[in-house]
């Protein structure tokens, strides 16, 4: 009884979402087009991933983005390559928004030596420094703080650049989370707190973790400013995150965004699903996804046909494909691997 | 009543201070509260209060006086109607003229600092003349005879300047903020305080404010920080105000700083140094006084440095900050006021993981590091009176750790004696048993004995904290037991 009044709130909640979207412009025609492909190339890959999970070629942890494509692809769209990103251990979609190559991030996901981490970081662990790309961190929490270090070092370095700290609603529970707040609201940080808040901290629903479930207000005693975002919304995400990037970039440190997503697939392969009803993911799914809502724009307003469509989707099934040949095919580390990387 | 106004300590370390400036002079008035002297150290100033009622009746130690011992009487307050001269410098037990000597190496004796805090073991051994080098390496191969032990790190005709342990870090840090700009310490009180233990001390004044940085007292956030900083590409100094707090940072000291090279394939690594002092100080209880060099000795990726004398102390931290891998680096309270001789210069480093054979001998190998160096150099002074001559091994580095060392005394005197305060369970000690055993097990004549702090939360009694912690006789006893005699 308890867990289906609970669930009625969660979905009151969703209803909510859709009322508190901010104020927009739309997208153009090519910003559709180009949201719709980096989204679909998530997604495509995310269900690659799943599938070869299944298949005994990925081991240990795998948590999957699918239903959350819109944070990451907006926030990109809203900042520039130079500034840095960081995340938690549901990484593979924030890699490839900053434009890291999917072989490599499937390569280190099958544990391959062509991955980005040489088969040595798993599906939690990977980083690239050319992209700008600072992990993949498997402690909750932990990328918080590190992020926070990253806009330190913006800060000393005079470079203009900011920094993303991306984690969800479980992680926002982390007493470092407020460490961080606190000297990055001091030291006037450039840096924007992304809390990805999809509902679950594994199969904890944020009513049954977090006494202020409003995300946006976690920095109100340090005050931070927060939005709440919708964030199955692309254009939501965007127009918020170049918000938040001029906020940081003005030198009026951090902000927080609170993105309202949600995930369609369990915490990790390994979930249960007992914690939420069937209907609630299909709910989300018929109602608000991120991919069908730029879709659906781009046949109604900017007259692409479902030919045009297609030929994109092909296009994402090729790299992806590619992708997983090669991290089938790429052989694994050298086993004197075992010894490098441990100090320079 | 007349009383004596004695000098305080202002730590629990502080053996002796200066009496920078009298307040009050013969024959004022005061009351309890007001302030009588100003009195410094090397690490803090501190007001004198009186703490009872009636006139200053005399001044026994004058202001600009250096080197006044704890719990020297350096004043006396009279009672109405009362002469100075009845002050009972003989009345209060406790301090006892000699104390007054300030040249005294620093070395109060026991009976005359009652109620003050118990001190650990000091490098300068007894009859050595204070402040010096007294614990130099070359000083005990002197002394003893012996043979000049490992040659010395610098050039020869390289100017020697005598200097604190304290002193040498900060010149350390200085220098290679100096030389490189992404260098920057963070940490609570490093800055406006000048460091809790000033270790930092002028930092600010040179460096400003963008570079030497107070933080809230946060370590896990701000240790988090400075990994993020580092994998950016700064090169962060995080001091810990001691390494009892680092507990609370060890997520990124460890998963954060340590894993990342490897996790990365080598892409991003962590150039960082965590530094503050470690170990037990004296008299602050169990949760201020524990050794974590065997914890972050047993991770890879970490490199972990412990030095001993202040030459070692500087040339290793400017190595570390160099490093371009994360450095634990494990000071000591108790060693922050020893001096030593350091060569003079900005080029001058030490390098990590290279053990240092401190003194010469050939009936067993005592091998320590850190404040355990007090221990060991002053066992093998006693065991020389007795013609057992010991070698000792400075390890310096705890990991990467320069075993070979260690394998080339045990090979020629075929006995080892390990000298640590923390815990023996899985302590330093016992790993280097474990590779004598792997290394070196038919040139051993005698199991490898350790000697090491007891399996004991440390306590705040000063008789039961002096019993926690590992003593010269324990490792004369164990020598002599190696050394079956």
């Amino acid at each position: 009884m308890a867990v289906a009044a609970e669930l009625s709130r969660a979905e009151d909640d969703a209803h909510d979402v859709s009322g508190q979207r901010n104020h927009f412009a739309a997208f153009t025609k090519g910003e559709e087009m180009d949201s719709y492909y980096d989204m679909l190339l998530i997604r495509r890959f995310e269900e690659k991933a799943g599938q070869m999970y299944g298949m005994g070629l990925i081991g240990g942890f795998c948590h999957l983005y699918i239903g959350q494509e819109a944070v990451v692809v907006g926030m990109k769209m809203a900042t520039t390559p130079k500034d840095k990103v960081i995340t938690g251990y549901r990484d593979h979609g924030h890699m490839l928004a900053c434009g890291m190559d999917p072989k490599g991030v499937m390569a280190e996901l099958t544990g391959r030596r062509g991955g980005y981490s040489r088969g040595k970081g798993g599906s939690m662990h990977m980083f690239s420094k050319e992209k700008n790309f600072y992990g993949g961190h498997g402690i909750v929490g932990a990328q918080v703080s590190l992020g926070t270090g990253l806009a330190f070092a913006s800060q000393y370095d005079g470079d203009g650049s900011i920094a993303m700290a991306y984690f969800g609603d479980g992680a926002a529970n982390q007493g470092q989370v407020y460490e961080s707040f606190n000297m990055a609201e001091l030291w006037k940080l450039p840096i924007i707190y992304v809390i990805e808040n999809n509902r679950y901290a594994m199969g904890t629903s944020v009513t049954r973790s977090s006494a202020q479930t409003d995300f946006s207000k976690r920095g109100v005693s340090f005050a931070i400013p927060g939005m709440q975002v919708d964030g199955m919304d692309v254009r939501a995400v965007k127009a918020a995150g170049e918000e938040a990037a001029e906020h940081c970039r003005s030198g009026k440190g951090p902000m927080i965004l609170e993105m309202q997503t949600y995930r369609y697939r369990g915490h990790s392969m390994s979930d249960p699903a007992k914690y939420r009803t069937r209907e609630e993911v299909q709910k989300m799914r018929d109602q608000q996804d991120p991919i069908e809502q730029v879709r659906s724009r781009l046949v109604k307003e900017h007259g692409v046909t479902e030919d045009d469509l297609k030929a994109v989707d092909a296009k994402i099934r090729a790299v992806v494909a590619e992708a997983a040949d090669f991290a089938q095919a790429d052989p694994e580390p050298d086993p004197s691997e075992l010894w490098t990387d441990i100090t320079l | 009543m007349a009383t004596n106004v004695l000098m305080p300590a202002l730590s629990p370390t502080m053996e002796q201070g200066k009496l920078s400036k009298w307040v009050k002079k013969v024959g004022d008035q005061v009351k309890s509260g007001d302030v009588l002297a100003e009195i410094e150290t090397d690490k803090a100033t501190m007001e004198v209060e009186a703490v009872d009622e009636g006139t200053l009746g005399a001044i026994l130690v004058e202001e600009g006086t250096d080197n006044v011992a704890v719990n020297t009487p350096i004043g006396v307050i009279v009672a109405e109607g009362e002469a100075a001269d009845a002050a009972p410098a003989g009345a209060a037990p406790a301090p006892k003229a000699e104390a007054s000597a300030p040249a005294a190496g620093g070395s109060v004796p026991e009976g005359a600092k009652p109620g003050a805090p118990d001190l650990q073991e000091k490098p300068k051994a007894p009859g050595q003349p204070g402040p010096g080098p007294t614990a130099d390496a070359a000083d005990h191969a002197l002394k003893g005879g012996a043979p000049e032990p490992d040659a010395p790190d610098v050039p020869a005709g390289t100017k020697m300047v005598t200097m604190t342990v304290r002193e040498a870090l900060r010149d350390a840090m200085a220098e290679e903020m100096r030389r490189e700009p992404k260098v920057f310490v963070m940490g609570e009180e490093v800055a406006e305080y000048q460091g809790a233990y000033k270790v930092t001390q002028g930092l600010l004044q040179e460096f400003g404010a963008k570079r030497v940085i107070d933080t809230p007292i946060t370590e896990h956030g701000f240790a988090g920080i400075c990994v993020g900083a580092s994998m950016s590409g700064l090169k962060p100094i995080v001091e810990f105000m001691t390494f009892n707090f680092a507990m609370q940072a060890i997520d990124h000291i460890i998963n954060s700083a340590a894993k990342t090279l490897y996790m990365s394939g080598g892409q991003m690594g962590s150039p960082i140094v965590f530094r503050g002092p470690n170990g037990a100080a004296a008299r602050v209880g169990a949760q201020h006084s524990q050794d974590y060099t065997a914890w972050y000795s047993s991770v890879p990726g970490l490199k972990v440095v412990a030095p001993y004398s202040a030459a070692d102390a500087k040339g290793l931290l400017k190595s570390a900050i160099r490093d371009p891998n994360p450095v634990v680096f494990l000071e000591n309270e108790i060693l922050y006021g020893q001096s030593f001789e350091v060569p003079e210069g900005d080029d001058i480093l030490v390098p990590i993981g290279k053990a240092k054979v401190a003194r010469r001998g050939k009936d067993v190998t005592i091998v320590s590091w850190s404040i355990g160096m007090t221990y060991a150099l002053k066992a093998a002074d006693e065991l020389a009176k007795e013609g057992i001559e010991a070698e000792v091994v400075d390890l310096r580095t705890i990991r990467p750790m320069d075993i070979d060392t260690v394998v080339r005394s045990v090979k020629k005197t075929n006995r080892c004696v390990t000298v640590e305060e923390g815990w023996a369970q899985s302590g330093v000690g016992a790993e280097i048993a474990a590779r004598l055993m792997e290394l070196a097990f038919d040139d051993l004549d005698a199991p490898v004995l350790r000697v090491s702090g007891k399996d004991v939360p440390m306590p705040y009694a000063a008789n039961l904290e002096k019993l926690a912690l590992p003593t010269v006789a324990d490792v004369v006893a164990a020598v002599k037991a190696v050394t079956y005699r």
